[in-house]
């Protein structure tokens, strides 16, 4: 039995690979529902921005621009979330949905029209995927002992979304806990009457974290599709939106909590590609199925308030009406 | 608050909705280059041009009464429930279960128990959210989204590790014996003189999902326990006044959800496939959704919606058999469905309200001015 092989540099390095698009998804869920917006279309937002950063990257031979067409992508349909649930005071949850089938289905009809590839669009070469990053000094300092591997395979070596992951969250808990903004858009989420007494515009704020989901949301896919992989297939956000959407309520709409609870779930997903380690270390065969449904019972059991109670903002939800 | 009248709010709304929707869907096919009338005759020849065609429209249309039916009854009860589809991977387990263990003589009891295998399995799948939601407040919504992922996780091991028959590679279970045929549309009529098309997959399944119908709109108009769901759904503290049980309710409601949406299994498997596959549900639970958001949650309502969507699933297919529009299309079609006759219902009820408003401002105004 070889315990430690479960936490080879490897798996851990893939690790960091797999929670970054998850991480990004589960922060801007983290300032839509903040701000009393829920949002089950983070899958959708992610699948839409995947498809448009590898068919711009794909045709321009720009990551940069398919990085841009990502967002922008991701923003529209964030413009279409906030247009049903701000303004018109629709269900939240129904536009969600709609916003994910309506992802899953232009982003293959598109993609056809475009590239006659089935669904998918080219693989990406050169310019139009984000490469890795190589650290100062990660390969002279390779031969330290124990950190020397951690930091030339770990921490150095990934594209810069990665690392643009990792700082949006303290940039996210300094937005939120440290700026007047940042208390208006909890505010918002808490108490919007009160947000509306002091003058503040509910809507405005809310349409700016529902903005800012998209921002980070188009990120997401556009690592998926530029950085992770090499070009968009259907469907192939497989769920994140979702595991993204449990890690946020794992994490208790909490910045650095979430960071941990990607981290975890990005863990449970790399450590499925290697079930071989998983029955080396423990002696006895995992079942693959339990590890990929995993994520979800854990949610499922945090939700149910047996470790932990997770309570969501008070006003999530719930459009606002001004009182006439 | 009811300044429409009855007939444009089950009527009107839907219908704008509808319009608008195949609007933007036409807009879509313009832009990827294709015909959008020519779409449109090509799905209708395809999906009622034929007894093939109606027998996939038909087909379809069963399961999604099913599911457009579960969704219904929880929304009436207030509750979202968008577990359709790991409630019908479920049940799908239980007509595989029953059907295969058990050798039953005569399709007729079989269906009667797979009916009740599939009922109790998405029933059961129905039961856990429910009682997070009524005992500990975990919000349904995402409980029944995490248990679809466990759903596809449950099924996936059952059919890989256990039920798949030695030496196929295959992840789904043997066929079913043969005395568990449903008869089909084309036996079904040929004895009345009917030739309906052979290979069509419509079944008598067909006539347990309008019997669903029925009984839900006596269940929801026409019980005691019916009244109860609704005005919980309307106002959960007020029901409460009124001594209506909260956690009953939420379970009693989402037990039937559940059963109903379990309850398509007997359709799409023991009826087409005549063995559990690892994607029998195709979706169909989220489809739920859109029809009953179109069919208002009424039982009628969800039937013809649940035509029109097996009329766009079938059509969608033919479309992507003779054209380069993919299939594809009809989940974006669903998207704008759900997103208008959902999401942004207000965007169509504001202005008509208004328009509404000032003709009866108008009115009660002519009325006054004689008396002056």
């Amino acid at each position: 039995m070889d315990f430690l092989a479960l936490f080879d540099l490897a798996v851990l390095d893939s690790t960091i690979r797999l929670a970054t698009p998850l991480l990004l998804a589960c922060l801007a869920g983290l300032f839509s529902e903040r701000a009393g917006i829920f949002d089950i279309g983070l899958e959708g937002k992610m699948l839409f921005a995947a498809f448009f950063s590898a068919a711009v990257a794909a045709l321009t031979g720009s990551v940069w621009l398919g990085l841009l067409a990502g967002i922008a992508s991701s923003m529209v349909l964030s413009g279409i979330h906030g247009l049903a649930s701000i303004t018109f005071r629709g269900n939240q949850l129904i536009s969600g949905v709609a916003i994910n089938f309506l992802a899953a289905g232009m982003t293959v009809l598109i993609a056809q029209d475009w590239f006659q590839q089935g669904g998918r669009t080219p693989s990406l070469i050169g310019g139009g995927r984000f490469e890795p990053i190589i650290l100062p000094f990660a390969e002279s300092l390779r031969g330290v002992p124990f950190l020397g591997p951690i930091y030339a395979e770990l921490i150095s070596g990934h594209s810069i979304l990665v690392y643009v992951a990792l700082l949006a969250v303290p940039g996210t808990w300094w937005l939120l806990f440290r700026t007047r903004f940042g208390l208006r858009l909890r505010a918002v989420g808490e108490n919007p009457a009160a947000v509306d007494t002091a003058g503040v515009s509910v809507v405005g704020l809310r349409f700016v974290a529902v903005g800012i989901c998209g921002v980070l949301c188009g990120i997401a896919g556009a690592y998926l599709a530029t950085g992770l992989q090499a070009g968009f297939v259907k469907d192939m956000t497989a769920g994140r939106g979702f595991i993204a959407l449990a890690a946020l309520i794992f994490a208790k709409w909490r910045p650095w909590h979430a960071l941990w609870a990607t981290l975890l779930f990005g863990y449970l997903q790399a450590i499925a590609l290697r079930p071989d380690i998983i029955e080396g270390a423990l002696g006895f065969k995992v079942q693959v199925q339990l590890l990929d449904a995993l994520p979800y019972i854990l949610t499922v059991v945090i939700l149910a308030g047996f470790v932990g109670k997770a309570i969501p903002p008070r006003a999530g939800g719930e459009p606002y009406v001004k009182e006439r | 608050m009811d300044v429409m009248p009855k007939w444009a709010e089950v009527i009107l709304v839907p219908l704008i909705s509808l319009i608008l929707a195949a609007i933007l869907s036409a807009l879509v096919i313009l832009a990827i280059g294709e015909n959008p009338v020519e779409a449109v005759n090509l799905m209708v020849t395809g999906a009622i041009g034929s007894t093939y065609g109606w027998g996939y429209t038909l087909y379809y249309a069963t399961n999604f009464m099913f599911t457009g039916l579960a969704v219904s009854v929880a929304f009436h009860a207030g509750l979202f429930n968008i577990g359709g589809e790991g409630q019908a991977m479920l049940g799908g387990l239980g007509v595989a279960l029953v059907l295969l263990f058990i050798p039953w003589p005569h399709w007729t009891i079989a269906l009667l128990a797979a009916t009740a295998g599939a009922a109790v399995f998405g029933a059961l799948w129905a039961a856990i959210p429910a009682y997070l939601q009524a005992k500990r407040g975990s919000h349904i919504v995402i409980t029944t989204i995490m248990f679809n992922f466990i759903a596809a996780a449950v099924l996936n091991y059952m059919l890989v590790n256990q039920l798949r028959p030695a030496g196929s590679m295959d992840p789904a279970t043997e066929r079913f014996r043969e005395a568990v045929h449903l008869p089909n549309l084309h036996e079904m009529l040929a004895p009345i003189g009917i030739n309906f098309s052979k290979a069509a997959p419509a079944n008598v399944s067909l006539v347990i999902a309008i019997i669903a119908c029925v009984l839900v709109w006596l269940l929801i108009w026409r019980t005691p326990l019916g009244l109860e769901i609704r005005s919980y759904g309307k106002s959960g503290r007020a029901a409460k006044y009124a001594g209506i049980g909260a956690v009953r309710i939420t379970m009693i409601a989402m037990l039937i959800s559940g059963a109903l949406a379990g309850m398509m299994a007997i359709n799409n498997v023991m009826g087409e496939a005549e063995r559990l596959v690892l994607n029998a549900v195709e979706g169909a639970g989220f489809i739920g959704i859109a029809v009953a958001l179109m069919g208002r949650s009424h039982p009628f309502g969800v039937f013809l919606a649940a035509i029109l969507f097996g009329f766009l699933y079938q059509g969608g297919a033919e479309l992507a058999l003779w054209t380069s529009i993919p299939r594809e299309l009809i989940v974006v079609i669903q998207a704008l469905v759900i997103l208008f006759t959902g999401a942004l219902d207000n965007m169509v009820r504001m202005p008509l309200e208004k328009v509404f408003l000032a003709a009866r401002n108008a009115r009660a105004s002519k009325s006054v001015e004689p008396a002056e």
